[in-house]
């Protein structure tokens, strides 16, 4: 039997053992037996993950539902323990009594160098975001690379260069590394791993499970600018725009942001997935609603421009200087006016709230005025044809 | 942004909205289909839904390209890139789809070399960067894409391109609303005519479904103002017992069509006797092969397919879904077996496919959320 048709008849065995003969009568009226399929569905999608495919797509790294199954069946399954499970941007560990945050991420974007940045400010400013949206104060990186035989060293220079001077923008140093080279072919030019530490300073604990219903929704600024970017820059769509990536560190906007209030319950920067990822995220793991304003989503008009094009939504798209906090909402004005003031949030902006109902669930208030569920895509959002 | 907004415009949908809801006759209840997944897709992503009396029903149709692939032909087209030597480009819509031994996605990571292109045109790009390989292009999609591909074979044969051909799969919606008006099991009102089908086609060749069947079509464009003016002129007609074919997308779709799109196609393809339309079954006339004149240009003939039919899956509803029968949450494994994830039947792949609108958009219970929303 082949791939395919193994994991079909799998999913209609484990379909059969769940649900039987759930659904009622077909006589029922139709509202009730609707009902009754979404509960079925709910059920469906707090089973544990499996991942069916027999091999790694290129869905598995999208930062989506493919990736979710993945870290939550393979890794999540074989690494179990406290510190891992929240699955937060870096694990909060206690060393002698002081609070510290530990994180790393590679980096792999193609091309190496896009307008606005390039592989080397990513690489540090992605992983001092990851410590800053923990809470902690970010102090020291490593910095891994795996290069390509035949790769240019001038390239390999001025990538270098531009991750000191981010480190420098960050207050972070890099203070351990190591270098590895690989026959051509067996690379796209160069690879980068960063990890990084940083002390948790504030009396904060921060983490997408707190979020309550009445709570806001904050972006610190426009969306998408990354993705649309990079997508523009890899010259395949005959696009060209006035656009450069937000790749910027977050450290002082979210050390502002911290000493102006105690009412932040969460950060998270919008990175692969974009906004909308990881709005699902908190309704997850809060058993929350979320319910967003299209209308009050800043997005560029370049941006939407781009989007509109392709037939994607922005919210998907990748940020890399861009982060959603969910703080108390009688603290939101006070939270929104401490980010405006950093130049990283002038743009910042109340998207939406936190509500009780339907928990799990993320729900967009249109600009048309209907209304719609943000699902999580389950891989890269694709063009469509027409 | 410009020429967007104002067909999104909120206090427009709500004027449209109380004249619908005049029009409704009490204890009448309104079935209009939309033939386009492009409409589907709309109506779901901005919530139109929202606007309209419970006595007015959506119906999808079978309007998505990619939802109407029969297994058999994805398998063909696996088959066609498995090859050696050979660079399979598709539209990016179509790397989900499952054929019996998986998807395109699935093949790539074995492998086989399958490329995303935003364009025909990009695929003899990738000929030319690529003398030693043969390219075959994965043509799909309705008239709205045809006349693309035909462009695309007619610049391959001016430029003497020998390494470029296509995997022909365009099909025809005439025939497919014809099926689907002699289906016994549906009940109808009127149609939401396909746009972008229509620039290229024209308004006549719905003339049938107003004088044979009675019912109203009604052409509409892909911005939900579109639509909702479209279910308002839908109603008008229904309100005053006429059936006429009427033109909503007038800013873009000429009575008469595109000559020039319609000569292209005609110079390179022609009818096929009979195609399968997943869920629908073998329809007569209802697709495009290429013409022998450009035979050296079809994949079917230079290269060996396998040609079988594949069945799709007993439990897959599919078929009565594209026919506007079952909603997709009344399909037996809707949301279950069948995710997005996991799609089983084509209709959850694409975007503009009913199920998958209905999953990543509609999932949800409208009343509840509606108070939510408001409150």
């Amino acid at each position: 039997m082949t791939d395919g048709a193994t994991w079909v008849n799998q999913a209609l065995r484990e379909h059969e053992e769940h649900t039987g003969s759930a659904i009622s009568r077909p006589t029922a009226p139709a509202s009730e037996r609707e009902q009754q399929v979404l509960d079925r569905i709910d059920r469906a999608r707090k089973r544990r993950p499996k991942v069916r495919e027999e091999r790694i797509t290129m869905s598995h790294g999208s930062g989506g539902k493919a990736t979710r199954t993945l870290v939550e069946a393979v890794f999540l399954d074989a690494f179990s323990n406290p510190l891992l499970e929240p699955l937060e941007d870096a694990a909060q560990l206690h060393l002698n009594g002081s609070r510290v945050a530990l994180t790393t991420d590679s980096y792999v974007v193609s091309p190496l160098f896009f307008p606005g940045g390039d592989i080397g400010d990513l690489a540090v400013n992605g992983t001092v975001n990851d410590l800053a949206v923990s809470g902690a104060t970010p102090l020291y990186l490593s910095a891994g690379f795996i290069l390509e035989e035949g790769f240019p060293v001038a390239d390999l220079v001025r990538i270098v260069a531009s991750m000191e001077a981010a480190a420098r923008v960050a207050g972070v140093q890099v203070v351990t590394g190591d270098t590895k080279v690989v026959q051509k072919g067996k690379a796209d030019g160069c690879y980068i791993n960063t990890a990084g530490i940083g002390v948790v300073e504030h009396e904060v604990s921060l983490g997408v499970v707190n979020a309550q219903p009445g709570d806001a929704v904050i972006v610190s600024g426009p969306i998408g600018d990354h993705g649309v970017t990079i997508m523009l820059a890899r010259g395949e769509l005959d696009i060209e725009a006035d656009i450069v990536s937000d790749t910027a560190a977050l450290n002082g906007l979210v050390a502002d942001l911290l000493s102006a209030t105690t009412g932040v319950r969460a950060l998270r920067d919008a990175t692969r997935g974009g906004v909308a990822t990881i709005l699902n995220e908190v309704a997850a793991a809060a058993g929350v609603g979320v319910l967003v304003n299209e209308d009050a989503i800043p997005v560029r008009p370049v941006v939407r421009g781009a989007s509109e094009l392709l037939g994607i939504d922005p919210m998907y798209v990748a940020c890399e200087g861009r982060m959603v906090a969910v703080v108390d909402g009688g603290e939101a004005d006070r939270a929104l006016a401490a980010l405006r003031s950093h130049p990283l949030g002038a743009d910042a902006a109340i998207i939406g709230q936190i509500t009780a109902d339907p928990p799990g669930i993320v729900l967009l208030k249109t600009a048309f005025g209907g209304t719609r569920i943000v699902d999580l895509l389950v891989g890269d959002p694709l063009p469509r044809i027409c | 942004m410009r020429f967007v907004d104002e067909f999104r415009s909120a206090d427009k949908a709500h004027a449209l909205a109380a004249k619908i809801a005049e029009l409704c006759e009490p204890g009448r209840q309104y079935k209009l289909m939309e033939v386009c997944g492009g409409h589907t897709h709309t109506i779901y992503k901005h919530g139109l839904e929202d606007y309209l009396p419970e006595q007015i029903t959506l119906v999808h149709g079978p309007g998505c390209p990619v939802c109407v692939i029969p297994m058999g032909r994805v398998d063909d087209a696996m088959a066609l890139a498995s090859q050696p030597d050979t660079i399979m480009t598709s539209f990016g819509d179509m790397m989900r789809v499952p054929g019996s031994k998986g998807s395109f996605f699935d093949a790539k990571a074995q492998g086989t070399d399958i490329r995303m292109v935003y364009s025909p045109l990009d695929s003899l790009k990738v000929a030319r960067q690529n003398p030693d390989k043969r390219v075959v292009f994965m043509a799909i999609g309705m008239e709205t894409t045809t006349p693309s591909t035909a462009m695309t074979v007619l610049r391959a044969a001016a430029e003497g391109l020998t390494n470029f051909s296509i995997f022909n799969n365009h099909v025809t919606i005439i025939p497919a609303i014809k099926a689907i008006l002699d289906s016994p099991d549906l009940r109808l009102d009127g149609f939401i005519g396909p746009g972008h089908v229509s620039t290229v086609i024209g308004c006549r060749p719905y003339e049938f479904i107003a004088r044979d069947y009675g019912k109203p079509v009604v052409v509409a464009g892909f911005e939900p103002l579109d639509i909702l003016q479209s279910i308002y002129m839908l109603m008008v007609q229904l309100s005053e017992g006429r059936s006429e074919v009427e033109n909503q997308y007038t800013r873009v779709v000429p009575w008469d069509g595109n000559l020039a799109a319609l000569t292209a196609i005609n110079k390179v393809m022609e009818l096929r006797p009979y195609f399968e339309w997943r869920g629908l079954g073998f329809i007569s006339h209802s697709a495009m092969r290429v013409r022998p004149e450009y035979a050296a240009f079809d994949a079917e003939l230079l290269f060996e397919v396998p040609g079988v039919r594949v069945a799709d899956p007993k439990a897959c509803q599919c078929g009565e879904v594209l026919k506007g029968v079952l909603k997709p949450w009344e399909c037996k494994v809707f949301g279950t077996a069948c995710t997005p994830e996991t799609p089983i039947g084509t209709c959850m792949v694409s975007p503009e496919g009913a199920c998958a609108a209905y999953y990543n958009f509609g999932r949800m219970n409208r009343r509840r959320v509606v108070e939510v929303s408001i409150s």
